[in-house]
């Protein structure tokens, strides 16, 4: 599927830029990507490297594991086959509560340490486990209690109230989130 | 608000040594680890970012925004998020581009703003995320993640403008 949406995404931009007559910025885009990757990249690696470091000393101390008993009467419903104290539904949990703190820089790291524990319990190997689909559509869905970025931003223009969007963001996201596990659900059954 | 992550980080430091855990030991292997994270997901984000740059810089984003604005106006969807809603799945940075700049043209309290505001905050760049979980462990075959995850992302669309409809 992977494939077919990426190969898609650059057959229709080059057949768009033609027909519009964007292909002077098409190819300096296509010159530019690779730099700007990179540059991403490298904004990423310090941050992955702290996050993965702090996430190993909460591993170890028995943090995570805490984190884990807290968040499991919530998280177990939706990963019913996975045990509570295996370091899937570990790494699923602090991915979860980092997101809910807006610590989506510590998240990352946990959500992919999660993603290597989940394949390992897969039978096949290049086709998603149901727990799989669940944890990455949570992850596609915001889960957030206090949307900060877009709090700072909104002051930083001079909102007069840059709080005030909390509960219509809350409500939105927690149904955006509903529709996505229904529909994950339903559809993990079907097969 | 600033002072969650440190809080967040200290914690757990703290946490480490009342357990007698040789906390930057343990630090250094987490940290390495994260270097083969970053290694694992670093061709998935480079061919990602080369299809997205590709798209944006093709003007089908535009077409599709000046397509799409009569719909939403007439649907009673603000016109001005529309090139947000298309962009927010595939491009963060696009996306956050998008939203300052309807800040600078409409501001923030007005209608498009606020509507904007609860678009990206409820939402996330869903093509990335699925691009990098995935990637990461090389599965392909991902099954139904993405019409659950964009069934999430059009919900979020929908309900920023009802909510902001009926909260104000």
């Amino acid at each position: 599927m992977l494939n077919y949406i990426w190969s898609g995404l650059i057959i229709l931009s080059i057949i768009c830029a033609m027909i519009f007559g964007n292909t002077q910025e098409l190819s300096t885009a296509l010159l530019n990507s690779g730099t700007s990757s990179i540059e991403l990249l490298m904004k990423m690696a310090g941050i992955m490297c702290l996050w993965s470091g702090i996430m190993k000393i909460a591993e170890e101390s028995g943090f995570t594991s805490m984190i884990a008993k807290l968040f499991s009467p919530l998280l177990r419903p939706l990963f019913p086959r996975l045990k509570k104290d295996s370091p899937a539904f570990k790494c699923i949990t602090m991915n979860i509560s980092a997101n809910l703190l807006g610590l989506g820089n510590a998240a990352t790291p946990f959500g992919l340490k999660a993603m290597e524990h989940l394949h390992t319990l897969n039978g096949r190997r290049d086709t998603a486990s149901n727990e799989m689909v669940i944890f990455v559509v949570m992850n596609t869905a915001s889960l957030q209690l206090i949307p900060t970025t877009i709090a700072t931003l909104r002051q930083a223009y001079g909102s007069t109230d840059p709080f005030n969007i909390i509960v219509p963001v809350w409500i939105s996201s927690a149904t955006a989130l509903a529709v996505a596990l229904i529909i994950a659900f339903s559809l993990n059954l079907k097969k | 608000m600033e002072l969650i992550m440190p809080i967040f980080a200290s914690v757990v430091v703290i946490f480490g040594l009342v357990r007698r855990v040789p906390v930057f030991d343990i630090f250094l292997k987490g940290a390495k680890e994260g270097i083969q994270l970053l290694y694992n997901i670093a061709p998935t984000i480079i061919g990602l970012v080369f299809a997205v740059d590709l798209l944006k810089s093709s003007g089908a984003i535009d077409r599709l925004c000046t397509m799409a604005a009569p719909i939403a106006e007439y649907m009673g969807f603000p016109k001005e998020i529309v090139p947000m809603v298309l962009l927010r799945p595939i491009s963060g940075s696009g996306a956050t581009a998008l939203l300052t700049s309807l800040y600078e043209t409409s501001g923030p309290d007005s209608f498009a703003g606020r509507v904007a505001s609860v678009l990206a905050g409820a939402s996330e760049t869903t093509f990335y995320a699925i691009a990098m979980y995935y990637g990461s462990i090389k599965v392909e075959k991902i099954r139904h993640t993405l019409i659950a995850a964009l069934a999430a992302d059009f919900t979020a669309f929908v309900m920023s403008v009802i909510t902001i409809r009926v909260f104000g």
